[in-house]
């Protein structure tokens, strides 16, 4: 099976999956849309930490501020923000049909544009630390926007803003968030896909391997950086946006800039599926929230440590992830072609 | 915030206020950066568990309160403590990824650290702690007050940062340690056990971390989810002045206690961490800046 019709398969497999779940568990609806975010924060983590090598810890700053910019345009469209947030929740929110899908819209494309407008501001600065000092000015950031958020009274501060409710038949809400988010994740991973094939993905897996030999060949390395960090800040922006919908109240410190949940879920994710690969990320995703979901409940609090634990383990013994380490053992199977010639022998021989 | 810093004008005796607390609390962020400078030089890992180590002593000392001791008591117990936990953490994880990249370091410290702060949260609950001290404050002229725990953290941290700068440069395994830094491949050579000095190496700087959180405990208050900002604050410090650079470190230090508190009179509390944490993208920038000048030389 060559890697093409393998990856139609498997596309294949999960989109049969992702058109049968609302109907086979209708229960679990908005566990499985959560799965889908969870793909789709991987993925775009990914962009980054795997294909460029930029192990960015901050890359929920992007989700916070899509949820924020969609929440502010979509209370924005018809009442005062500032009037809304400082009401507390003393102002029901009542709009029609046609005001709630218009301002649904907008805030989700808002939340896009806000988070690449970011993204295109801070990314230069940012994109030129390089190693471990981009990872620690990336969490640095995202400390740093919680704060401010919180201190930002036009937006809530620390109370949080609550959503407009979906106007919708109950249950109804959580069917369009699940499309809504499983379509994020494809597209997402599509683009990735796509990326990655073309001689942009080659571009930045350069820079990955050696960056300033990438430079010397005349590449345009913070262009490239910066362009990437953008396209997965644009999906990150409008999966946050839907989320903020879904979970109907934002809230700077636990929902929208959680640095020590989704925002390591995202690192975690990729690493145990195997960075850097096209399906890594999308397998570490499925796996980390199956499990968790099945036993966070019974851990009865240990489950944060637990995660700790994982990441611990995962970076230590087990780096280069599921995919990685099938990547090496059937390296066929992914279309790579590994030559194991005298001179790779020589080398190992030597050393 | 203009009225703050009108206030700050009219009365500069305020000013002297905030920049004297910030000296004491700035001696304790330069104890837990040189411990953090030690282990980045040393060995090259990045400890993004440092703050949570202090978190870790001052939870020592605030359990010997619970116990109806004094908290000063607490003071050797968490240094020996932090110590063995050090050279635990240093045989279970930190060995495995001394020589990998550095990222791999980062993460599995961001690791340890989401660990330690989960334990401490289910043990003590996510309230904020003190631990009293019962010391009494004195007052210099009308205005400024200062608390004796301060002034008695600020000389416990400097006899602490005397005895570790003693022992570096005395002791025989401070010069394996310096040597270690220098050349870890020479160092083994010459028949320096580099495994057990890079074990020594944590095991001090979580000592030192223990301490500097006693203290914290004693001054201000501990939760368990403070420790990323002393992690940071660590960061910035070291970013600053650069590794292996005592006068630097102690320097920086005072001078981010100092930024922290007339930011955090000037701008309102709710500001202060962020403005901490600005501070490091700041600092960032500059040796990003610094960086890119001796690229043009040098290239």
């Amino acid at each position: 099976m060559s890697a093409r019709t393998l990856d139609f398969s498997v596309y294949a497999v999960l989109i049969a999956f992702a058109l049968a779940a609302p109907f086979v568990f209708p229960n679990y609806t908005s566990q499985v849309a959560v799965m889908w975010l969870m793909v789709l924060m991987a993925v775009t983590w990914d962009m980054t930490g795997g294909q460029m090598g930029y192990n960015s810890l901050g890359n929920v700053i992007f989700f916070g501020l899509g949820m924020y910019a969609s929440a502010v345009v979509q209370i924005g469209l018809v009442y005062d923000v500032a009037e809304y947030t400082s009401a507390f929740g003393a102002i029901v929110v009542d709009f029609n049909d046609t005001q709630y899908f218009t301002g649904l819209v907008l805030g989700i494309v808002a939340g896009g544009v806000v988070s690449t407008i970011f993204a295109i501001i801070v990314g230069p600065f940012m994109l030129g630390l390089r190693g471990p000092y981009f990872a620690i000015g990336t969490l640095g950031l995202a400390v740093a926007v919680a704060e401010l958020v919180s201190g930002w009274e036009y937006v809530g501060g620390g109370g949080g803003i609550s959503m407009p409710v979906y106007p919708g038949i109950a249950g109804e809400g959580s069917l369009v968030w699940y499309i809504l988010l499983g379509l994020l994740a494809l597209s997402a991973h599509l683009f990735c896909r796509w990326l990655y094939s073309t001689q942009f993905g080659l571009a930045i897996n350069a820079i990955r391997d050696d960056e300033d030999k990438a430079e010397a060949m005349g590449i345009q390395t913070t262009r490239y950086k910066v362009v990437t960090w953008v396209a997965s800040a644009f999906f990150m922006g409008m999966g946050g946006a839907v989320f903020g919908n879904m979970s109907g109240f934002i809230e700077p410190l636990e929902v929208a800039f959680p640095t020590t949940t989704f925002g390591i879920f995202m690192v975690a994710m990729a690493l145990v599926g195997g960075k850097g690969t096209l399906w890594g990320p999308v397998l570490g995703a499925i796996l980390f929230h199956v499990v968790k979901e099945w036993t966070w409940t019974y851990l009865l609090g240990w489950q944060w440590v637990a995660l700790g634990a994982i990441i611990i383990i995962n970076v230590v013994y087990f780096q280069q992830g599921i995919l990685g380490w099938a990547q090496d053992k059937w390296p066929r199977l992914f279309g790579v072609s590994v030559d194991r010639g005298p001179s790779e022998t020589s080398v190992e021989a030597a050393e | 915030m203009l009225d703050n810093l009108s206030l700050l004008w009219q009365a500069p005796i305020i000013g002297v206020d905030l920049l004297l607390q910030g000296l004491f609390i700035g001696a304790i962020f330069a104890l837990v950066a040189y411990g953090l400078a030690l282990v980045w030089g040393v060995m090259n890992v990045k400890n993004l568990a440092q703050g949570d180590m202090v978190i870790l002593g001052g939870y020592i000392a605030y359990q010997a309160t619970l116990w109806g001791l004094h908290p000063i008591v607490a003071l050797p117990a968490a240094i020996v403590l932090m110590f063995g936990l050090g050279w635990g953490i240093y045989v279970l994880i930190i060995r495995r990824v001394v020589d990998r990249d550095m990222f791999t370091s980062l993460l599995a410290t961001f690791g340890l650290s989401l660990l330690i702060q989960q334990v401490l949260n289910l043990i003590y609950g996510p309230e904020v702690k003190v631990a009293e001290s019962g010391f009494g404050s004195m007052e210099i002229g009308s205005f400024i007050i200062i608390q004796n725990v301060r002034l008695y953290s600020l000389l416990l941290a400097g006899v602490l940062a005397a005895a570790i700068i003693v022992f570096m440069k005395r002791s025989r395994m401070g010069q394996a340690i310096r040597a270690t830094a220098q050349d870890a491949r020479a160092a083994r050579v010459l028949g320096v056990n580099t495994d057990h000095v890079y074990a020594f190496t944590y095991a001090l700087n979580a000592s030192i971390c223990g301490a500097a959180g006693v203290l914290v405990a004693m001054i201000w208050v501990i939760q368990p989810y403070y420790g990323i900002v002393y992690s940071i604050r660590a960061f910035i410090i070291v970013t600053a002045a650069g590794l292996g650079n005592l006068p630097g470190v102690i320097i920086a230090g005072f001078g981010l206690g100092m930024w922290e508190n007339v930011s955090g009179f000037v701008f309102g509390a709710e500001f202060a961490v962020a403005a901490v944490v600005l501070m490091l993208v700041f600092v960032l920038m500059y040796r990003l800046a610094q960086s890119y000048r001796v690229r043009q030389v040098v290239r």
